[in-house]
């Protein structure tokens, strides 16, 4: 078993599905952070398995909506004084801008230059969603 | 209240609002002199990327019978689109001399993202594959005359369902109405979208089916609704030549059907209806095209506030 320190002051992204941590990681610059940071992959986890975690010993802005795109499973804590004072469950977002693109190429977003490609929920269940413009449904393959 | 709101889609207005147009285009039919100064002093932009020659002519027609005028472009060369102007420069541009703008684009969504920079009314004239929403009125206005009701009807649509505009939102209109069910007849490579099929349709529970053969369904059919398979929608010529011939209504597909069904066809048809079925009562495409220059003048005249 591998032990990381407990942070006094900061955030721990938890409950990340496992291999998806290092995409976070990146997405949040964190490879960049002058304080410390801590990426645990495939720690045991009783409700997944497996799970990956991100510890930051600092208090940054997250893009809660976006962290829920990615993975709605994660939980996001911030810890003051080594406890957790609040706990945030994410979930899919009903609209996301700027984030993924739309891949139909007769959609307006190919053609303009300066439009914000923007998705809207479809099915939570599924979590499927559609672009705004044109309908198409986004894939997450390829 | 209609007035100053955008139609990109027909969801965008519910059934009251749908019905309310439909009944003022069936004023305006009855009544057409008293329509004639309507809107005096207004004026139509249309401004159409991509050829036309109903839509465009019925909207600008319809313009000029409400008493109003018409400025605008055909195709996109003969403006400041060929320099690369981009849709919000243009529309910004536009809705400053017009009081509403009838737009037709090939890229889906242009007239959504057109809706976001503009201080008129935009009218959604088609886009691309996507949808068609003034087509729709046309089509329920059609319906509703032939059959006196919107209600409880067996459509089939045959053809080209995937890029098939008109098809898409005569389905979002009618898949609102009780007791409509739909039959979607088209080679599998033209199906319809999945937003469509999992939407629309599965997700609120509106009984469809999905088949290839138009003679297997065509004697339990209300409606039915042609479409061409359209070429420039094709990304290759092969696929298109391959499939253009599936599916063409004859005298013979017709004798399977009810003495009471109604076929429509959104124009322009390449061979899809024989020309022989022209004559059979139950052809109502001539009367769809008429209907078409009512509904706009109904709908300009709404979106306006000045009916």
């Amino acid at each position: 078993m591998l032990y990381i320190d407990s942070i006094s002051k900061g955030i721990v992204i938890d409950h990340i599905r496992a291999g998806g941590g290092f995409s976070i990681f990146k997405y949040l610059e964190l490879d960049k952070a002058d304080f410390t940071v801590a990426l645990i992959m495939n720690a045991p986890s009783k409700k997944f398995g497996k799970k990956d975690l991100i510890k930051i010993e600092n208090r940054i802005d997250l893009d809660l909506a976006m962290l829920g795109f990615i993975d709605p499973n994660i939980t996001v804590n911030i810890i003051e004084d080594e406890k957790i004072v609040e706990k945030i469950n994410l979930s899919l977002p009903r609209k996301v801008e700027g984030i993924i693109k739309c891949k139909n190429p007769r959609c307006v977003t190919s053609l303009e230059r300066n439009i914000v490609h923007k998705f809207v929920l479809m099915d939570e269940e599924k979590g499927a969603y559609k672009c705004e413009y044109c309908d198409q449904i986004y894939s997450w393959e390829g | 209240m209609l007035k100053g709101r955008h139609l990109i889609d027909p969801k965008d207005f519910s059934i009251e609002e749908l019905e309310s147009i439909l009944e003022l285009a069936e004023e305006i039919i009855n009544n057409q002199g008293d329509f004639k100064n309507l809107c005096d002093e207004k004026i139509l932009g249309t401004l159409f990327y991509e050829p036309s020659t109903r839509t465009r002519f019925s909207f600008e027609a319809a313009m000029i019978r409400l008493g109003g005028r018409v400025i605008g472009f055909a195709e996109p060369g003969s403006s400041s689109v060929m320099k690369g102007e981009s849709i919000p420069d243009t529309i910004r541009t536009v809705a400053s001399y017009v009081d509403i703008i009838a737009m037709r684009h090939p890229k889906e969504g242009a007239p959504k993202y057109a809706s976001y920079y503009s201080s008129v009314p935009i009218i959604n004239a088609g886009d691309g594959g996507h949808q068609h929403p003034t087509q729709t009125l046309t089509d329920l206005l059609t319906i509703k005359e032939v059959k006196g009701r919107l209600s409880n009807l067996t459509i089939g649509l045959c053809g080209d369902l995937k890029f098939g505009r008109t098809v898409h939102s005569l389905i979002k209109a009618m898949s609102r109405y009780e007791g409509v069910k739909f039959v979607l007849i088209s080679p599998n490579e033209l199906q319809i979208p999945e937003y469509i099929r999992t939407e629309v349709l599965t997700n609120k529970g509106i009984p469809f089916m999905e088949i290839e053969r138009l003679e297997e369904v065509m004697d339990s059919l209300d409606i039915l609704y042609m479409t061409r398979v359209q070429k420039e929608r094709f990304f290759n010529e092969a696929d298109y030549i391959r499939l253009k011939d599936s599916y063409i209504l004859d005298r013979d597909k017709l004798k399977l059907a009810k003495d009471d069904l109604s076929i429509l066809h959104p124009f322009p048809r390449v061979n899809e209806i024989s020309y022989e079925i022209d004559e059979d009562p139950r052809a109502c495409y001539f009367d769809q095209l008429k209907y078409g220059m009512y509904v706009r003048m109904a709908l300009i005249a709404k979106l306006l506030g000045v009916a």
